[in-house]
């Protein structure tokens, strides 16, 4: 095994990225901080340190990637933490591993088996099953069950595979409609296509689209997550007047970004990869540029609203501003930022799975956070921040409800 | 002392989690911020109050150890790098802000606070902390007292030791003991004074009892560009020369403006050489005045432009810009060495043409973003090969020059960042025989046996650096 990452040479060491670190905040280490583990990841690329010794540091990070938005010398600290736990593999004793690995390999790419899995866990929610679960299992084990949320009654899937806009047509998009946005969150998938038609969208569903693959890459299964994005690449390319590709989970927005990057060492796909991952846009970025024609009204679940920034929206996508903006056009809504907006709830992906304990510290300041803006509801654009503050909500009582951007924008007729 | 049995007695004072001393542990801490030396610790320890740190002192001295303070590992002259092994006293775990005091005016803090986070913790006050070195967002106000750190804004407030009334300090036996206090002046020796800048050679700083200042009433940001930065140094005399002294004057060239524009997007221009920014604070009435006579000096210095920050977001984004300069250098190359030197502000314009003229002798790149006003200036070289090539003598032998220029001119070899390993052996180019002599019998009053931080500031007979080459090597190189 090597690690070799060229890119940890454009890192100076000069420590700026350490206090934006949520993990570095917590404990107060240098190894668990951007600059210790690009160090880490050096030393073992020189052969002065066993690569195994390092993968715990490099599986604390949440990869949020708050370090690269912090970064002077724009180090693209995610990169860096992707190739090396592809060297290394997944995280964890050696039964963890593997079932994240069957699970990252057997189950992601394949959407009939997702749904099969989902069907299961929905019957073991519904049952009472889940109910004795809870009552039953170990403390650690309650925990992890208790951030399942319900399966939705039927997943998301679409009437047509053109649904037309509504109104003057303005563009012609494609939608992600992603595998946990499906699965978990099929009425914010119906309520982000009826606001892009609305405003003037034809919104087409390619056929045999498959998980983006962002899990995969973050947890050392790269070369699964490449056949993921070539066939994204397959499916959403096969219409060619399509003005954009839109996605409404943060965390996949960023990885279909990231496909050029992705698939840089393929000939066949390198340019076909960065044509699609330049039409990538977020809800939220794609709909505050091509601009909201419809006359929104107020809402119930907008008064006072806070905003959590996703960190793959934020950092890893540089989206901060257009969310809010969109917030703005909400007669009678006030936004109360809360401190530390784009800090971390400890979601990430299934880091609060795998790191229950630092997940949960993150997730209690956050909790505090957002109690201090007095807000009945915190919006959060994407799937795992949703669930984990929905967790966060009840297991620290703060009475606040959790809402997708494009479901609130949805009931306000947007 | 038996490793086993070092590692055992020091998880009995701090516990377990902050006891390091696993090789991935302790090869993060083989470095600060001066990339061009390292040096594992044997051992790293993260203590949690006065008295752990006391109990550690005592636990690495029974072992025979040197013990090595650190804070956030921001320091540019290696201060940090345990280069005799030993044990490294993190006080990053040291956050606490003990006590604020809005009509005294002072604050008691940990050293392992961060600077940033005072100031941020102090707003809705409208206090602030005033040193704001480049590093602030992560150094601590710790690594702040031991290098007597300064900043942009020091220009009008002073740096850190103008603002550290006393501290608490652990002596090299374990002593716990309190220099200075709550009041502005004390009786006898200003030990306060000594002990700021000392680099953690002297005792090891558990609490620290700084002054706070008010922020005052209006602020506006101004950014004169220049073709030449002769041209911006001539305007930044001119305007102290007019009796004007702004809260802030910095000087940045084109290279610094369009490495932080390509990541923080900061909006500097970039068609001009060198720019000159200034900060105006005080008075509603009285900053406009300022502002315009400031305008009129630099225009009749041959300022191409002038822009004013017309928002409070503007104006915080030049300063981010201006404060991330030194993080933005990975743009420039692999390998940056940030210099810290001063020459008299009456020949700012001199030792700045100094200064560009031995980076294109040793044809090594140098950017420069520097305190114009204080005339303390950070030459950077920026590089691509590593400090074990033969290359990398041309980076000292431009190093040196600009140091030889800065002390002919009646300047030193440092300003904020310290001595620490970087620069010790050039202590001996400004202090003779008997200075440093006498510096080390204070040392060692302070620390008899040598075990804080030893080595660090006096010369040890081995640089950090190799040894400078003879002769500059090939041809200039266009900047």
């Amino acid at each position: 095994m090597t690690l070799v990452i060229p890119e940890v040479e454009t890192c100076i060491h000069c420590g700026l990225c350490l206090n934006q670190c949520p993990t570095y905040r917590v404990t107060h280490l240098e190894a668990e901080s951007p600059r210790g583990r690009i160090y880490l990841v050096k030393a073992a690329g020189e052969g002065r340190l066993e690569l195994p010794s390092v993968a715990d540091h490099l599986y604390l990070c949440l990869m949020c990637r708050a370090c690269e938005t912090a970064c002077p010398s724009g180090v693209q600290y995610g990169r860096i933490a992707e190739a090396a736990r592809e060297v290394l593999g997944p995280p964890g004793p050696p039964l963890q591993r593997w079932i994240t690995r069957f699970a990252l390999r057997s189950l992601m790419p394949h959407p009939r088996r997702l749904r099969i899995a989902a069907a299961l866990l929905r019957f073991y929610q519904r049952s009472g099953l889940a109910a004795l679960a809870l009552r039953i299992l170990p403390r650690s084990l309650r925990r992890r069950a208790a951030l399942l949320p319900p399966v939705s009654p039927a997943a998301y899937t679409s009437e047509a595979d053109v649904l037309p806009a509504m109104g003057e047509k303005r563009a012609r998009v494609a939608f992600l409609s992603g595998c946990v946005m499906s699965l978990f969150f099929a009425d914010v998938n119906h309520a982000t296509v009826r606001v892009l038609r609305r405003n003037g969208c034809d919104v087409v569903m390619p056929r045999g689209q498959a998980c983006c693959g962002a899990l995969n890459v973050h947890y050392g299964e790269a070369a699964s997550a490449r056949a993921m994005a070539r066939r994204n690449i397959d499916v959403f390319s096969a219409d060619p007047n399509i003005d954009a590709i839109i996605v409404n989970a943060s965390g996949c927005g960023a990885a279909m970004k990231e496909y050029g990057h992705l698939l840089k060492d393929d000939p066949a796909y390198r340019e076909r990869a960065e044509q699609f991952a330049a039409k990538v846009r977020d809800a939220s970025e794609f709909l505050a540029g091509h601009g909201v024609r419809t006359e929104p009204r107020p809402t119930a679940t907008a008064m006072t609203v806070t905003y959590q920034d996703p960190c793959h929206l934020a950092h890893g996508q540089r989206v901060r501003a257009e969310p809010r903006a969109l917030l703005a056009t909400v007669p009678g809504l006030t936004l109360k930022e809360m401190p530390g907006a784009d800090h971390c709830c400890g979601s990430a992906g299934i880091y609060n799975i795998l790191q229950p304990e630092m997940s949960e510290v993150l997730l209690r300041e956050k909790m505090e956070a957002i109690r201090t803006t007095g807000a009945q509801t915190v919006v959060a654009p994407n799937p795992g921040c949703m669930m984990q503050l929905r967790y966060g909500a009840q297991r620290f009582g703060v009475p606040v409800r959790v809402k997708h951007l494009m479901d609130l924008l949805d009931e306000t007729g947007a | 002392m038996e490793r086993s049995l070092l590692i055992r007695n020091l998880r009995r004072i701090v516990g377990e989690a902050y006891v390091l001393h696993r090789d991935d542990e302790l090869t993060v801490y083989e470095q600060d911020a001066l990339m061009v030396a390292r040096h594992k610790p044997d051992v790293v320890v993260l203590p949690d109050n006065t008295q752990q740190v006391a109990d550690v002192v005592k636990v690495a001295r029974e072992a025979g150890l040197p013990i090595v303070a650190r804070g956030a590992g921001t320091g540019l002259a290696g201060g940090a790098i345990p280069e005799q092994g030993g044990v490294v006293i993190a006080l990053t775990r040291m956050t606490r802000i003990l006590d604020v005091d809005p009509v005294s005016l002072i604050a008691v803090v940990e050293p392992g606070l961060v600077n940033a986070e005072l100031t941020a913790s102090l707003a809705s006050r409208g206090l602030f902390y005033a040193p704001d070195p480049g590093s602030q967002v992560a150094s601590t106000i710790g690594g702040n007292v031991a290098n007597n750190s300064g900043g942009p804004h020091c220009l009008a407030y002073g740096v850190t030791s103008n603002h550290v009334l006393g501290m608490e300090i652990v002596l090299s036996d374990g002593t716990i003991t309190w220099v200075g206090g709550r009041a502005v002046d004390g009786p006898g020796y200003d030990l306060t004074g000594l002990l700021v800048g000392s680099e953690g050679t002297l005792g090891i700083v558990t609490k620290v009892i700084v002054r706070l200042m008010k922020r005052r009433e209006a602020v506006r940001t101004l950014l004169a560009l220049y073709d030449t930065m002769d041209a911006a140094c001539e305007a930044t005399s001119a305007v102290i020369a007019a009796g004007i002294v702004p809260e802030a004057m910095e000087i940045l060239d084109r290279l610094v403006m369009r490495a932080v524009n390509q990541t923080l997007h900061v909006g500097f221009p970039e068609d001009a050489e060198a720019a000159l920014l200034i900060d105006v604070e005080g008075l509603r009435e009285s900053v406009p005045v300022l502002i315009a006579r400031i305008e009129e000096i630099c225009r009749a210095d041959g300022a191409r432009r002038i822009q004013t920050a017309s928002s409070t977001e503007e104006r915080l984004n030049l300063w981010k810009g201006r404060k991330h300069a030194y993080g933005a250098m990975g743009r420039l190359g692999r390998r940056t060495m940030m210099l810290d030197v001063c020459a008299p502000r009456s020949r700012l314009p001199e030792i700045m043409r100094r200064v560009l003229e031995a980076g294109r002798r040793w044809n090594i790149g140098v950017s420069n973003f520097f305190h114009a006003g204080d005339g303390n200036l950070h030459p950077t070289p920026f590089f691509d090969f590593d400090e074990t090539s033969p290359e990398y003598a041309r980076v000292i032998g431009l190093c040196e020059d600009i140091m030889r220029a800065c002390i002919e001119m009646g300047g030193t070899i440092t300003g904020e960042h310290g001595i620490g390993l970087e620069k010790r052996e050039y202590l001996s180019w400004m202090l003779n025989e008997d200075d440093i002599d006498s510096m080390k019998r204070v040392k060692a009053v302070f620390d008899p046996v040598e075990a804080l931080n030893p080595d660090k500031i006096f010369p040890a007979g081995r640089s950090v650096h190799g040894s400078p080459a003879a002769d500059p090597v090939g041809a200039p190189r266009a900047q």
